[in-house]
């Protein structure tokens, strides 16, 4: 199945062609979970703080499907 | 350490001692237990019944991080209640250098169309204040007055004042304070203060610490334990180390976690996702000056002894400054909220909010009302930039919109007016995100994210995680960070500390410790939320005082029956639950 997928802040250094949230698309295998695509994407668990998927935060073992859009953060604030 | 009270109405001043029930206060608990103490809640707010209150924080002017901050209260014109209203400079730091725990201005003169300025300097062994003629700086630009101030007071001084939208009494006018790079753009911009002050006739207190003696401490070694303790924690964690998220990227950074959430107001919080986000989220902002700069440049600090930096500044084309600084409420207020997505339109508007004196989110949601009423079509940065001209220049229309975004909404038949208690909300959407409309909807200061930030579980999920489209338990959560943030906003230090002390135990002890340090208090942690709920307390009894009831304590009706893209969701929070925050705080 084909994810769309977002990487924001300082996660454009493990995906530089794809800085500033510009959206990609991930060929993952049906059934894949949160935790699965960012293996795949090479990005160390500690520095992904929260992951959007359709604008609701999922934790590491939600199963994913055809077509979500995911937004991946680091920890961020401000205000 | 004293009080200094000055009388505008003929111009003296006196240093009084601190009582005694005000020797632990600091910040905005001292600001708040003055307004209770003084201010009759149902003068006027510009009338000479009101009383201007300035306090630096607890551990101001000492060695502390990220503390320089100043607490601005009194009776609010936006709102008719109570504010407290905070900003990072270095100008409290002068205050502080000169035992000075609160200024209090009080009066008004007789003659009006007369301004003034104190002049406030250490004289051998007490704190001096000189008034001096002040008229030749009114009706101008921020930006060619605070020059001409520090080239007649020395590069040294530092300086609070308003802008030509107090001198216009104003809802919507800041007080302003000079930055390090002594621009005038650090704010205490909310709820109207700028008009306050300049309804006393005062346009500046410039401030000149040299020979003062700088802050006791009651225990050096307990406050240096603690400091070390909140440093270490502020400089791990991811989000306020040095090159982290808020240094590099500014608070904006902000702009794409809530626009992902659905909860980044759009067009007049009439959408919680805007298509133009990332052209304007932080993440552009640094690739936008990297471009026009040719290198990379990292935010600066807004006041000294900040270690977090998350202050910016935005580039021209040609490289040079346009404007400082483009932080996330400014961004999102004259930005998103207004369906503009380009960068130099929302800068030159934040440049004219600073040399106007004007708030920016205040400035940013009257706009998209406006904008609603079809005054401006949403998404002309051009237009609204005429607009805010309007403003500085009170034409007639410049008047209303000068009034903030209720009046505004009043007078041009808008029924989508996104307001708690007169005061517009700022860059998060009540019904996409249930705990800050909580906070909105009963802080006594009118609608307001820094009083209780439940955005850090609710997105960012920093001191917990929480489902922001639940409204299950975020009462009891906008209650305990109401009341911390009460005790944090009386402290001295930037809200932005709480980033790190929410998630390291060891930074909230140390932080604690350093208060103590300064005081001689044995407070310990779990004083904090305590401490805090009796500040609230106040607050809550002066607003009740003035008027206000619980029928003050909710949100717009409109979100109500509204349902917000993308979630399609209403602010569903019971008004029980609401009424409980103060009801069992």
């Amino acid at each position: 199945m084909r994810l769309t997928v977002k990487l924001f802040a300082t996660l454009d250094k493990f995906r530089p062609d794809a800085a500033g949230g510009k959206p990609f698309e991930l060929q993952v295998h049906d059934g894949a979970t949160v935790q699965e695509v960012i293996n795949m994407l090479g990005l160390p668990d500690d520095v992904v703080r929260v992951v959007f998927v359709n604008g609701r935060a999922r934790p590491r073992d939600w199963t994913l499907s055809d077509g979500d859009e995911l937004g991946i953060f680091p920890p961020i604030g401000g205000g | 350490m004293w009080i200094l009270r000055i009388n505008m109405t003929d111009r003296s001043y006196r240093l009084e001692d601190v009582p005694e029930a005000y020797k632990y206060l600091g910040g905005r608990g001292l600001t708040s237990t003055i307004v209770h103490d003084e201010v009759p809640p149902l003068c006027h707010p510009l009338g000479p019944n009101n009383k201007l209150v300035f306090a630096p924080g607890i551990v101001t002017g000492t060695t502390a991080p990220t503390s320089a901050r100043i607490s601005a209260g009194g009776k609010s014109p936006l709102t008719g209640g109570i504010k407290e209203s905070n900003a990072g400079t270095a100008w409290p730091q002068d205050l502080a250098a000169m035992h000075i725990k609160a200024i209090v201005v009080e009066g008004q003169p007789k003659e009006k169309g007369k301004w003034w300025m104190a002049h406030l300097t250490w004289d051998g062994s007490k704190p001096k204040v000189e008034f001096l003629p002040a008229d030749e700086y009114a009706g101008k630009d921020l930006y060619e007055v605070y020059p001409k101030l520090f080239e007649r007071f020395g590069e040294k001084v530092n300086i609070a004042g308003c802008g030509v939208a107090g001198e216009f009494g104003y809802g919507n006018a800041g007080i302003v304070y000079n930055d390090m790079a002594r621009r005038p753009s650090r704010y205490s911009g909310r709820g109207g203060l700028g008009s306050v002050m300049a309804s006393k006739g005062l346009k500046f207190i410039v401030t000149d610490r040299t020979g003062a003696p700088g802050v006791q401490y009651a225990d050096q070694a307990l406050f240096d334990e603690g400091r070390k303790k909140l440093i270490d924690a502020l400089r791990t964690h991811d989000i306020t180390k040095p090159k982290g998220g808020l240094n590099t990227y500014g608070t904006a950074v902000l702009i794409n976690i809530l626009n992902e959430a659905g909860g980044l107001p759009t067009r007049n919080f009439s959408s919680g996702r805007f298509e133009g986000a990332p052209k304007i989220a932080g993440e552009a902002i640094f690739e936008g000056n990297k471009q026009r700069l040719g290198k990379e440049l990292y935010n600066h600090a807004c006041s000294p002894g900040c270690i977090i930096q998350c202050s910016n500044t935005w580039h021209k084309p040609d490289g040079t400054e346009h404007t400082s600084c483009v932080e996330y409420e400014s961004d999102w207020a004259l930005g998103a909220n207004c369906g503009i997505d380009s960068l130099d339109d929302i800068a030159e508007m934040v440049r004219l909010c600073n040399a106007y004196g004007l708030d920016t989110i205040e400035t940013g949601t009257t706009l998209a009302v406006a904008m609603e009423a079809g005054i401006i079509p949403f998404g002309d940065g051009k237009k609204a930039i005429e607009l805010v001209h309007e403003m500085g220049k009170g034409t007639p229309l410049g008047r209303i919109l000068g009034a903030g975004t209720a009046t505004a909404g009043r007078v041009l038949g808008v029924t989508r007016v996104p307001v708690v208690k007169g005061q517009s909300m700022p860059a998060y959407e009540p019904r996409a995100v249930k705990g800050i409309g909580i906070t909105y909807a009963t802080t006594p200061m009118g609608a307001d994210h820094t009083a209780g930030y439940t955005i850090a579980p609710e997105i960012l999920s920093v001191g917990g995680k929480a489902d922001p489209l639940s409204p299950e338990g975020k009462a009891a959560l906008s209650r305990a960070f109401q009341a911390t943030t009460a005790f944090i906003d009386s402290s001295g230090h930037c809200l932005f500390i709480a980033f790190a002390i929410l998630d390291i135990p060891s930074g909230m002890e140390g932080f604690v410790q350093e208060c103590n340090g300064v005081l001689g208090t044995k407070w310990t942690v779990d004083d904090v939320p305590k401490i805090g709920a009796e500040i609230l307390r106040k607050e809550r009894a002066f607003n009740e005082a003035a008027g206000f009831t619980k029928a003050h304590d909710r949100v717009p009706e409109f979100m109500k029956y509204e349902p917000l893209p993308p979630h399609n969701q209403v602010f569903d929070v019971p008004d029980e639950a609401l009424d409980s925050v103060f009801g069992e705080l």
